[in-house]
């Protein structure tokens, strides 16, 4: 089995350390005998977009996050939106979370469109979230570190990643984090995530390697380290944020 | 003479210094904060009865090491320098530089302000401050849970440069985009400094680019050698913006493990000179480079000015050494990504395979976010890695990221008290051997002050 891993945009949405997430599926792919290939995919038009099985999607600064979502207004992100629909998975965290919604509706302005892949709006908030995050849910824990201003609100047809323990998530105010729909998720977490939260590593990489495989499952890991650095960190989120 | 509120201010820091040193602490803050809270204008009304103004150095990385060298030239120059050393260099750190060189009567003793500003604190402390010189070393992405994104802090930068007499005079890192095209806004004197070596760099951009889009029209910049993540020979194939020239510019870099030779020449005067830099790293060579283009705003003859530099004693965790148990701890201070690789740049171009003593941590000044490691290049120092004893509030993260980099589970060791830490990196390490400590700002302070009481030579960071 083979693994194709697509960075999103990583010459202009890669603050907040988010490489991390490529870094761990593709670790976590070949820690279990698989080759992997890591591809960027930036502004200018796709030539393979239907290669990847799974798309990751971080977060940038507002320069970036403005060319970003004038190049998804194009071709790519009807590409982007097919490629989920013949399966792919995606991984997006804080402006890429944002940016696979309907829309972001500014303070001021008018709201500028998103790919709609995920049934969520964000909205601009005043005061920013920057934090420790911590949030359970029915298949595991998470943790992480927030850092936005934008409030994001929840469609019918996505359902939230977790419950927010400590922090804030998706908007302060109805204990949300992050969005499920599909094989697709956004969520505020940095840290980064998938490292410190490898259930859902492997929840995404047992989605990506389904898009070309039948039946997959995946060998268990010895996952020591990463639990010893959820625990430390869900230990700060709940007593020092 | 400075006014009754300024007067107040003095006498009320003054005591809070005389205070804290009796009882042994640092006072490189607090004593700032009280002056300040009394009078908010105190650091405005003493700097300006410097007879040789105030010069302020800032940046991401290299202003503690930069505004050191500067502070050596000026001595070797026969100024007398105020200077907040200790590397607290918010408004309050500046503040307390000041009291600890006022008589009572809030007279300076000492003729020349050098303040290292923290880039966040750089647009409101010219204001107060009204520099002669202002140098930017470099803008890289630091703490974000801080600063939040750069292009705001670089806008905001250059607003507050812009709002500056044209008498100040801005030196600036040629080589970095960020820096360099702060002076856009301006119509007033700038030197730049840069590198001129196409030996130093590669072709290809480091993966923590913080600045790939032209500062100017936002189209992708386009680079021929790239020195350190976005710094190098950049220019704009969209607007036509260029690396600017380099007025003091370094034509040879040789790497040594104690230091470096550079070869120094400038587009004016034409002056080619030999230059020691005796700390190791291509940063520390930048460094040199800045505080060499300051002196030169500052009208300091060469000659001196390298004669300092090749006496230059390193600061509080920049390669800095403690002999402790007959080894030989290297201390080297990591905050952020583009900091982080160019401190081990530096170790693995000497041919290095580091025994290794990382210490992570989450305080406020470390910064409370600790995903930048997962931007810093942990996979060129991994194969390297001898063995790696792992501390800090947040050790398992480093441990998790030591993992994912490649390195075996046999050689990490976590180690969560500061003392056992040493203890355990001193015994792996030979006799004679050497450790190197990467550690977060809190997690040194701590480190060091076990190593003091374990009755180690640790200097005290103040100096």
């Amino acid at each position: 089995m083979d693994l194709r891993i697509a960075h999103l945009y990583p010459d202009l949405m890669n603050i907040y350390g988010d490489r991390g997430n490529v870094i761990a599926l593709a670790q976590r792919a070949k820690w279990r005998g698989m080759a992997v290939e890591v591809r960027p995919y930036s502004v200018g038009e796709w030539s393979d977009p239907d290669w990847p099985d799974v798309w990751f999607f971080g977060g940038g600064q507002d320069q970036g996050q403005d060319i970003v979502g004038a190049d998804l207004a194009g071709k790519n992100g009807a590409a982007l939106r097919k490629s989920v629909d013949g399966g792919a998975a995606i991984f997006s965290v804080c402006g890429g979370y944002q940016l696979l919604g309907h829309e972001y509706i500014p303070e001021t302005g008018p709201a500028i469109p998103g790919v709609g892949i995920l049934d969520v709006t964000t909205r601009a908030g005043k005061k920013r979230f920057v934090g420790n995050l911590l949030a359970d849910s029915p298949d595991g824990p998470l943790i992480g570190f927030e850092n936005h201003s934008g409030r994001t609100y929840l469609g019918p047809r996505a359902r939230p990643l977790g419950t927010v323990i400590a922090g804030n998530g998706n908007n302060g105010e109805d204990k949300t984090e992050g969005a499920v729909q599909g094989r697709v998720i956004g969520c505020y977490l940095h840290g980064s995530c998938l490292p410190k939260n490898p259930w859902l590593a492997d929840r995404l990489l047992a989605w990506a390697l389904g898009r070309r495989n039948e039946a997959v499952s995946l060998d268990p890991l010895d996952d020591k380290y990463e639990l010893a650095a959820r625990e430390q960190a869900s230990e700060v989120a709940r007593t020092r944020t | 003479m400075p006014d009754a509120l300024a007067l107040i201010a003095n006498a009320a820091g003054k005591i809070t210094r005389e205070g804290l040193r009796a009882t042994g602490r640092g006072a490189t803050a607090l004593p700032g904060l009280v002056a300040l809270t009394l009078d908010p204008n105190f650091i405005g009304a003493l700097s300006a009865e410097l007879e040789h103004g105030v010069a302020c150095v800032s940046g991401t990385n290299g202003k503690t090491t930069t505004a050191r060298m500067l502070a050596d030239i000026s001595r070797t120059a026969g100024w007398d320098p105020i200077h907040n050393r200790s590397g607290s260099n918010l408004d309050r750190g500046v503040a307390a530089a000041l009291l600890a060189h006022t008589t009572w009567s809030a007279e300076p003793q000492g003729n020349f302000g050098l303040f290292e500003i923290d880039e966040a604190s750089l647009p409101s402390a010219v204001g107060h401050l009204r520099p002669r010189v202002v140098v930017v070393t470099n803008l890289f992405r630091d703490q974000m849970d801080r600063y939040f994104e750069l292009d705001t802090l670089a806008k905001k930068i250059g607003e507050a440069l812009a709002g500056l007499p044209a008498t100040t005079i801005l030196v600036l890192n040629a080589d970095d985009p960020l820096v360099a095209t702060l002076a856009l806004g301006r119509d007033a004197r700038t030197i730049f400094f840069g590198v001129d070596d196409p030996d130093v760099g590669g072709v290809v951009p480091q993966a923590i680019s913080d600045a790939t889009r032209c500062p100017r029209c936002k189209e992708p910049l386009k680079y021929s050698r790239v020195v350190l993540a976005h710094v190098g020979d950049w220019s704009c194939p969209a607007c036509g913006l260029t690396r600017p020239p380099r007025d003091v510019s370094a034509t040879k870099v040789v790497l040594g493990p104690d230091g470096s030779e550079l070869a120094l020449a400038g587009l004016i005067g034409g002056v080619f000179e030999a230059v020691r830099v005796p700390i190791p790293g291509l940063y520390n060579a930048y460094n040199a480079l800045a505080a060499l283009a300051a002196a030169r705003a500052l009208d300091l003859g060469l000659a001196d000015a390298i004669r300092a530099l090749g006496n230059f004693r390193p600061a509080f965790g920049r390669l800095e050494t403690i002999e402790h148990q007959g080894r030989t701890l290297r201390f080297i201070l990591v905050k952020n990504p583009a900091g982080f690789n160019a401190a081990i740049g530096a170790l693995l171009e000497t041919g290095r395979t580091p025994r290794l003593l990382a210490a992570l941590s989450d305080r406020d000044a470390d910064g409370r976010d600790v995903s930048w490691i997962w931007d810093a290049d942990f996979e060129a120092l991994a194969p390297s890695v001898e063995h790696a004893v792992i501390t800090g509030l947040r050790s398992r993260d480093l441990a998790l990221r030591f993992k994912y980099a490649g390195l075996p589970n046999e050689r990490i060791e976590v180690v969560d008290d500061w003392a056992a830490a040493i203890d355990r990196a001193t015994a792996l390490a030979p006799e004679g051997g050497e450790v190197v400590v990467l550690a977060t700002y809190t997690a040194m302070q701590s480190l060091r002050a076990v190593l003091a009481r374990a009755g180690a030579t640790v200097p005290f960071w103040e100096d």
